[in-house]
């Protein structure tokens, strides 16, 4: 093997283990490692107003270092969990929580996969009952078409 | 249903749900509408912007007016900045909130470009800015004779914007002013 080939080939598998960084610039002191647990979870599951798609952990637009700032702050003045999410939901609605509540329209959301589900199995029960079962009407064939049939597999027998 | 018929299902299926992704299409993810929509704008305490005195919520409120946020960073600002001059000199009261931006920064702008504001509120931290729930400049904000938010607007007021959107509420929450 080419010894620069070799090379790059490490660096390519090297390169498969590279996880994206999730660090984020600036880092707090906690005056308890019990609020730096909470500032983590936190952290992952409000969501950016402005990317969208990413939590204020992940992203660098300005408006989520400051809501980290603002959880931080919080954190330290003694806010519980629900404290901080109804301030934020306060500001920048229901869109900021990546759990949705169980209240009013998300309702549906929370409860849309079990139903999917539950029709999902219905539909699979009568399916597959319709196909285990004998059909009633039975064959299709007339009393003559039956007996011919039966002659057709005695000669069969027969011949074989 | 038919035996036909039935075969026909997954055809159905599809097309509602090319129907909702069609339509998805369409829709803007950013067009989100404000948590404080039809609710009084915060209060504040905070300086005004080449003046020395503080500025509070009784000051911008009292007739329909739009809040509009703005700073010397944020590039579509400066976009918007003619269109707000052209409402400002129609007669529509505009406040600024400048946000997060640099007081010497944003007068300079004003000298150069034109003042459309009544006032600025100089809110360097951005803590109104928060309370409002604003996530990036510019937006503008519909307020009623009352200070309640009535609309927000996400991005950059053009023609079309004011025409389409704005003006509609602005004219009727005119009215509603007028006739108590």
């Amino acid at each position: 093997m080419i010894p620069g080939l070799r090379a790059l080939c490490v660096a390519l598998i090297l390169g498969l283990w590279a996880v994206p960084s999730m660090a984020v610039i600036e880092t707090y002191e906690f005056s308890d490692p019990e609020l730096e647990q909470r500032y983590r979870q936190l952290s992952e599951e409000l969501r950016c107003p402005k990317c969208q798609n990413q939590n204020i952990a992940a992203s660098n637009a300005p408006i989520s270092r400051d809501l980290r700032r603002l959880l931080y702050e919080q954190l330290e003045a003694g806010a519980t969990d629900e404290e901080i999410r109804d301030y934020m939901v306060a500001r920048y609605g229901e869109f900021v929580l990546y759990r949705p509540r169980f209240t009013g329209v998300n309702v549906l959301l929370w409860l849309a996969p079990v139903l999917l589900l539950v029709a999902g199995g219905v539909v699979l029960f009568l399916v597959l009952r319709s196909r285990g079962a004998p059909s009633r009407q039975g064959s299709g064939m007339s009393e003559d078409e039956r007996a011919r049939v039966r002659e057709l597999l005695r000669e069969g027998e027969d011949g074989a | 249903m038919g035996a036909r018929l039935k075969l026909f299902l997954p055809l159905f299926l599809f097309a509602i749900l090319a129907l909702f992704l069609f339509r998805g299409l369409s829709l803007d993810p950013r067009e989100m509408p404000s948590a404080l929509i039809d609710r009084p704008l915060p209060q504040f305490s905070l300086p005004a912007l080449g003046a020395q005195r503080q500025l509070a919520r009784e000051d911008i409120t009292g007739e329909v007016s739009l809040l509009n946020v703005w700073a010397t960073w944020c590039i579509s600002c400066r976009v918007e900045h003619p269109y707000l001059q052209r409402l400002a000199d129609e007669g529509v009261p505009i406040y600024g909130l400048n946000y997060k931006d640099e007081d010497v920064a944003a007068r300079r702008w004003l000298d150069e470009l034109g003042n459309p504001y009544r006032l600025n509120i100089a809110d360097h931290q951005g803590t109104l800015g928060l309370d409002l729930g604003v996530f990036g400049a510019p937006e503008t904000y519909l307020l009623d004779a009352d200070g309640v938010v009535r609309y927000r607007h996400v991005g950059v007021v053009d023609d079309n914007v004011w025409q389409t959107v704005l003006r509609p509420l602005y004219r009727e929450l005119k009215l509603a002013e007028a006739a108590p």
